[in-house]
């Protein structure tokens, strides 16, 4: 047993070394290149997944506000962080707007997820008593409100109307968006392994059997609202950050689709399988999957469907797919382990010296 | 000070977006009382109806395509119900509602692709385009015929249910999937007859609603499909006569809301708030049937 733990250490620091010297070798040499975007870009979604997962998948509270904490998120980090200089240029229609200082990226991003949560809770106190299908269109119809908050011509000093948000400081390496994902990730792998963590899946499993034995039903779901919106707030704040601007348009209640379908694809109830989602996801809709816009020859025969669009059918064909025959997901409820991968490993080779033999 | 025509100029127009709304509604309250399923494709169902109009009357005259579009609406409704949620029975509800996601997610997607992404002009229909005056009023016809056309069907849809055998099946399957089912009902022919009256009533709204609106886009159908809901569940999930009511308060105060430039952005964001007040003060709706949880 303790040997098994010994290897599992030394697998993982090996796997994170390879991992560091491949990110710090693409950052070097191919900074701007489709890899380097769909790096960073599945990095964030990988901690949006997981925190929308901390939710539906483990305590069972199906939500559909990831985007409008995102909303939250990536607007208070970028009028919090944008270079004063620049202000009267940002907000041109506003007298350089209404704040006059600046603080650095770190506390922006906490701000970020600071501000989300303090939302979360003014949403939360009147939503989570609500059952599974109310509370998720609540929580959309909240996401919608923020967007048109947002968007008020009054707020324009703070929030820029509906114009667009640019020039506040942005990823330098590719290397920081992953490092802040992957610690934010590791914090919500370590809460779900605690005696809270026990509690948000007691929940899931059934409500009342839950307050049977003794956990507080309000307070818990709250507690798991409030720390998934943290991180949906944060993940905003990097989001922001890799796009280099932001508009209230932008955040839809699509988007909040696109990361309940990367939950579905990884798995509900599995975080490997989020961020393993996310990577696919974003792999395939930005880079795999981007010869189907175009139109096609081959053997001197145009493909005629082939054009702008075609790529997202197909993409929501494998997705329906997905939820119609796979339901599982990739992970299912698993999670990645050493063990599992040399149990498959060996399940191989010993089908193999079967074959062989026979 | 606007005249007093100017006021009611706006709750003619609020009438008659409730009505759309009100016909949308129907199709979630009902699939919502029988399936316990919020159909997140039902808006996508009314975005489509749009663009099957479109494409058919480049061939033919407006007035033969309108019961193909309302055909074609209907096969659309019940494949999606065959393909995507029959086999999720007996899955878990937040599959199901995935599943809905989805099926949103890929007719949203299929449009973009068709249109190019563009908004197409929607046809114009002629007996629905004039317009007469009274008084010191231009009123179009369609403004007329949106609510007189809706009440119409809401009646006999009214009756149906509470007059036929199916209706009396629609309503046992409604109350108790397994008990209808030992009763001899077919529960799933009951599943698509639910889903062909819902479909039917957005082709319906979509032919008035594009017809007022000139246009339909691929996104289009996203938001007056949540706001239908929002009438249901305001009426109480379930209840037809609720959802109408629902309906028409929401298209009312939505038509107030924009004429006034300054809240014009909340003309969206009031129906959700209306909602989370609802849902705080009578979870059940206003008309809906009380259900306690059993363990």
């Amino acid at each position: 047993m303790r040997n098994t733990k010994k290897r599992d250490w030394i697998l993982t620091l090996i796997l994170i070394a390879i991992v560091t010297v491949f990110l710090v070798y693409v950052d070097k040499n191919m900074h701007y290149s489709m890899l380097a975007s769909v790096i960073q870009k599945a990095a964030i979604y990988s901690l949006l997944a997981v925190s929308m997962n901390l939710l539906n998948g483990f305590t069972g509270l199906f939500s559909l506000g990831q985007a409008g904490f995102m909303l939250v998120g990536a607007y208070t980090y970028a009028i919090l962080t944008i270079p004063m200089k620049q202000r009267v240029n940002v907000y041109q229609y506003f007298d350089g707007g209404l704040l006059k200082f600046t603080v650095p990226v770190v506390v922006g991003i906490l701000a970020a997820g600071l501000v989300a949560v303090i939302f979360a809770w003014l949403v939360g106190k009147p939503c989570l008593k609500l059952k599974s299908d109310y509370l998720a269109i609540a929580t959309l119809g909240f996401a919608e409100i923020i967007r048109a908050i947002v968007q008020w011509d009054k707020l324009g000093p703070i929030t820029n109307s509906s114009n667009i948000l640019k020039k506040f400081p942005t990823f330098h390496s590719i290397l920081w968006p992953v490092v802040i994902s992957a610690f934010c990730i590791f914090l919500i792998i370590l809460l779900i392994n605690s005696s809270y963590g026990r509690a948000f899946k007691a929940i899931r499993e059934d409500e009342i059997a839950a307050e049977a034995m003794g956990i507080n039903l309000a307070k818990t779901k709250m507690q798991a609202f409030l720390t998934s919106a943290f991180f949906a707030g944060v993940g905003g704040a990097m989001l922001a950050m890799f796009q280099s601007s932001v508009q209230a348009k932008s955040f839809t209640s699509a988007m909040t689709y696109e990361i309940l379908l990367i939950v579905v694809i990884g798995g509900i109830g599995s975080v490997t399988g989020s961020v393993i989602g996310s990577f696919l996801y974003i792999a395939c809709s930005e880079w795999w999957l981007r010869f189907l816009d175009d139109s096609q020859t081959y053997l001197h025969i145009n493909i005629p469907f082939m054009r702008g669009g075609f790529r997202m059918v197909v993409f929501s064909v494998i997705i329906m797919l997905i939820v119609l025959f796979y339901r599982q997901g990739i992970m299912g409820t698993k999670e990645f382990s050493w063990q599992g991968i040399l149990n498959a490993f060996q399940r191989f080779k010993r089908e193999k010296a079967g074959v062989d033999n026979g | 000070m606007h005249s007093a025509s100017y006021y009611l100029e706006l709750l003619l127009s609020g009438i008659t977006v409730g009505s759309l709304y009100a016909l949308i509604a129907i199709g979630y309250t009902m699939v919502y009382g029988i399936l316990r399923l919020i159909n997140f494709a039902h808006g996508d169902i009314f975005m489509m109806a749009g663009f099957f109009m479109v494409y058919l009357s480049a061939s033919m005259s407006p007035v033969v395509a309108i019961p193909i579009v309302l055909i074609l609406t209907v096969l659309l409704g019940t494949t999606i119900e065959r393909v995507a949620y029959k086999p999720l029975r007996s899955a878990p509800r937040m599959s199901v509602m995935i599943s809905a996601i989805g099926v949103s997610y890929l007719l949203e997607n299929l449009a973009t692709y068709i249109t190019g992404g563009l908004a197409k002009a929607y046809p114009v229909i002629p007996f629905l385009k004039k317009t007469f005056t009274v008084g010191q009023m231009t009123i179009k016809t369609i403004t007329v015929i949106t609510p007189v056309l809706t009440i119409f069907l809401v009646v006999a849809l009214v009756s149906f249910i509470s007059r036929t055998k199916t209706g009396m099946a629609m309503r046992a399957v409604s109350k108790d999937f397994d008990t209808a089912r030992l009763m001899g009902i077919r529960v799933n022919d009951v599943i698509s007859y639910t889903f062909v009256i819902g479909s039917f009533l957005a082709g319906v709204g979509s032919i008035l609603y594009f017809t007022n609106y000139g246009q339909v886009s691929p996104l289009i159908g996203a938001m007056p499909g949540l706001k239908a809901f929002v009438a249901a569940v305001f009426g109480g999930i379930g209840s037809i006569p609720g959802a109408v009511l629902g309906a028409y308060l929401i298209g009312i105060c939505e038509s107030f809301i924009k004429s006034n430039d300054s809240i014009a952005i909340f003309s969206n964001a009031f129906t959700f708030v209306l909602l989370i007040v609802v849902l705080l003060f009578k979870p059940n709706g206003m008309f809906g049937e009380k259900d306690n949880e059993k363990v």
